[in-house]
């Protein structure tokens, strides 16, 4: 049963051009693909997208869909408009997880891709902005078949909805000499936890975990996270000369002022006479920006750990957040800095089920009850690494000044004793 | 329903170490430097000497199985079979043999793809869904990041920009594509059109009243039928009030735009990590090509180009060269909604005699 296909003028003018197209894509699955399910799905979804196109306007809603034992993962889409393209009417996406690092190997990639073409319109895209594979459209009945299919070889669903959301970490120390944690190791632990969380959405809103090894952030976790874990090192950097002579003799030392020396947030870097350089390690803020630029020459340290910044979102409801420090360093070495971590984690979300109101990012719960009563809601001590600078309105009561000053000298005493 | 029901095993995220090269697990945390070889390769080396070379290709992003399928083959032949894919959809080859990978780059150029993306390039513009999939777009997003990338395809082949340059595109204004260098997100310029009629049965009133970030949205009786107005003259025409209450149509084929932001950049790298700010707005939603959107990017691009020193991200060319200097360069009208008038943009104000002439 051949179908007409929908005409697509205006989609037609993205076939042409360098980069490659997926209209051209999707017209191989609707012209090529042996199985006439794909070929008719794809047909309908070409001609809803083009009408989407000539009338500015989209068409497709939600619902409720999910699989046998879950609540959530799938993002359901109806068509508003089936009736004149009923080939793709039911159009959902199911979000699954990565592996952490988002490695695969081909025979992987190609096993999902038969799982799919049995069950789905044979769309994928690695991976979406939350970080999940999207395979993008099936009927509510094909989820669930491709669902226990690819979960009988090891892969399980991602988060929609209120619930914590599928994490993202970088390919770090995989591939990566500016790493300064386990990134994926971090990220599985820490999801893995939530599994439950994950899949059953109870949470005031969405929750995402991101791991980057370095400050470079690689994945965005400091502006995308509610929990952002961000590798760092607290010993110095480690400089090896004679690749710092070679870098100043291949580009010269104007060109070493202008882009490594000057650069310095802190001035914390000097250029010596005899071409070696000098770091004040103590006024570093490991930026990274050196390191980046002479890679071959400057290293990050020994003494390797995390910095942990929570409360990172987009723009709704309040604005845009970053993340704000709330652990500026933590060693992530062995089980018991795991089960720290984790702890903290689940001390952070159970908090924030709590208190935070409907559609309440964690950041902006903060925003709203003060950093103070959050770090006093999860049991860690104000630091002022936390802060870009101490308070300017005197708008403040200080009645218990004394006992807070005296708690700041007992926590010196006890960090000096335990070092 | 009457057969049983498969429990679902709740394995969660899969352990990367499985699908990872062997040359990467082997020196795993033990990597020394890296070199930049030609665009769209990387070489890392460890400090047991192996290496691995890495090779980068722009895709669609959104994957037929045939071109997924096309690029596992080029994976299997010429490579090692071991692969991934980078924040912005990118996908990477990695190899332990030098020799493949020239054989490797003529393979994915002839099969349609593009390398390149590594170091200062303009890299693939990250995208959400748009009208492909999205309950609630303004926009598409897979057709705006096609017909940029074409225009934009030298400066991801090249490599050669002052710094690296991420795009982001969102197609409604809670912005899932994030923040970027430069962003190209929709701008709703007039309030929900509301279908009393359907507000009752489809939406739960108080959390749609809770959802507004200006409190412009009040219950009310419409017609003898509970509904909710918007005092349009509070309204911010943000959309926020559309997803939990679909007869609120935020999106308008007219008055649904587009508007341009730079300066965002997450490393920490010099500078703090930044947000992006409003540089242009009433961009036309001009399907199929948005060229109007196209060429605004492109012209803050060539600015950057030319102006930026190396190593400068755009918000670190701005804010060497002033926001004013800024708009001169880039032709972009200076206007009243530059101005920002949100909680703590006191901040944004220049409480200063630091003027530059």
């Amino acid at each position: 049963m051949a179908s007409k296909h929908y005409p697509t003028p205006m989609l037609d003018v993205l076939e042409e051009g360098p980069w490659p197209s997926f209209i051209s894509g999707f017209k191989r699955l609707r012209d090529e693909h042996p199985d006439e399910r794909i070929r008719s799905t794809v047909n309908g979804l070409l001609g809803q997208l083009e009408h989407s196109y000539e009338t500015r306007m989209g068409y497709w809603k939600g619902g409720t869909v999910s699989v046998f034992g879950y609540g959530g993962g799938i993002i359901p889409r109806f068509s508003e408009v089936g009736d004149a393209f009923p080939e793709s009417k039911e159009f959902h996406t199911i979000r699954v997880q990565p592996p952490a690092g988002n490695f695969y190997t081909t025979d992987m990639l190609n096993q999902l891709a038969d799982s799919w073409e049995k069950w789905g319109s044979g769309l994928v895209t690695f991976h979406g902005q939350t970080g999940n594979i999207m395979f993008i459209g099936t009927t509510t009945e094909g989820t669930q078949h491709f669902f226990d299919d690819i979960n009988e070889y090891g892969w399980d669903l991602g988060g929609a909805g209120p619930c914590v959301r599928t994490g993202m970490c970088c390919v770090g120390a995989a591939r990566c000499e500016q790493s300064c944690t386990s990134e994926q190791v971090v990220m599985r632990h820490l999801m893995n936890n939530f599994t439950d969380d994950v899949h059953r959405p109870a949470l005031p809103y969405k929750f995402k975990f991101k791991v980057s090894g370095c400050p470079n952030d690689c994945v965005n976790a400091i502006e995308r996270a509610d929990f952002a874990v961000i590798g760092t090192w607290r010993d110095d950097m480690k400089v090896d000369q004679a690749e710092v002579k070679n870098f100043v003799e291949a580009k010269g030392r104007q060109y070493v002022i202008d882009n490594v020396i000057s650069r310095c947030p802190t001035n914390a870097i000097a250029l010596n006479d005899d071409d070696t350089i000098t770091v004040d390690n103590h006024n570093c803020v490991r930026c990274m920006h050196c390191l980046n630029v002479m890679n071959k020459a400057l290293h990050v340290g020994d003494d390797k750990g995390v910095t942990i910044l929570i409360g990172g979102k987009r723009t709704l409801k309040i604005g845009d957040l970053m993340g704000t420090v709330v652990v500026p360093f933590m060693k992530l070495e062995d089980d018991d800095d795991y089960e720290k971590i984790v702890e903290m984690a689940e001390e952070i979300i159970d908090f924030w089920a709590e208190n935070g109101l409907e559609h309440e990012r964690c950041g902006e719960m903060i925003e709203r009850i003060g950093l103070v009563n959050f770090l006093e809601g999860i049991g860690i001590d104000v630091d002022p690494h936390m802060l870009n600078n101490p308070r300017q309105s005197s708008y403040v009561r200080t009645d218990g000044w004394d006992e807070e000053a005296e708690n700041w000298f007992a926590r010196k005493r006890e960090e000096k004793a335990s070092a | 329903m009457a057969a049983e029901m498969r429990q679902p095993i709740e394995s969660g995220c899969p352990d990367g170490f499985q699908y990872m090269h062997p040359v990467m697990l082997r020196n795993y945390g033990q990597w020394k430097y890296h070199e930049h070889p030609r665009p769209g390769v990387l070489l890392h080396v460890a400090h047991s000497g192996d290496k691995i070379w890495t090779v980068k290709a722009g895709t669609t992003r959104i994957l037929d199985v045939f071109a997924l399928r096309k690029l596992t083959e080029i994976g299997d032949k010429l490579g090692d079979g071991f692969v991934r894919f980078t924040i912005r959809s990118n996908i990477e080859y990695m190899v332990a043999d030098e020799a493949k990978v020239e054989p490797m780059i003529a393979a994915l150029e002839e099969a349609g793809f593009i390398v390149g993306g590594t170091a200062n390039s303009v890299s693939t513009l990250s995208h959400t869904q748009g009208w492909l999939h999205c309950d609630i777009p303004g926009t598409d997003a897979s057709g705006v990041v096609k017909a940029m990338m074409d225009e934009l395809i030298d400066d991801f082949r090249n490599c050669d920009m002052p710094n690296r340059v991420h795009i982001t595109t969102s197609c409604c204004q809670i912005n899932c594509g994030g923040q970027g260098d430069i962003a190209i997100n929709v701008q709703h310029t007039k309030p929900p059109k509301i279908n009393h009629d359907l507000v009752g049965n489809a939406c739960e009133r108080p959390s749609v009243v809770a959802r507004c970030p200006v409190a412009a949205i009040r219950p009310a009786m419409v017609n003898g039928k509970p509904s909710l107005e918007v005092d349009e003259r509070k309204c911010i025409c943000c959309g926020a009030c559309y997803p939990p209450c679909p007869p609120m149509q935020i999106n308008d084929h007219e008055f649904t735009q587009l508007a341009v932001w730079v300066g965002g950049n997450h490393s920490n790298a010099r500078g703090k990590p930044t947000f992006q700010k409003l540089v242009a707005a009433g961009v036309p939603n001009n399907p199929p090509r948005w060229p109007e959107a196209t060429a605004i990017v492109k012209r803050i691009l060539q600015c950057y180009k030319e102006s930026a020193k190396d190593w400068e991200r755009i918000n670190d060319w701005i804010e060497r060269i002033g926001w004013p200097r800024f708009f001169e360069m880039t032709n972009l009208p200076f206007t009243k909604y530059h101005v920002d008038n949100w909680r703590g943009s006191r901040s944004s104000l220049n409480a200063s005699t630091h003027i530059r002439f």
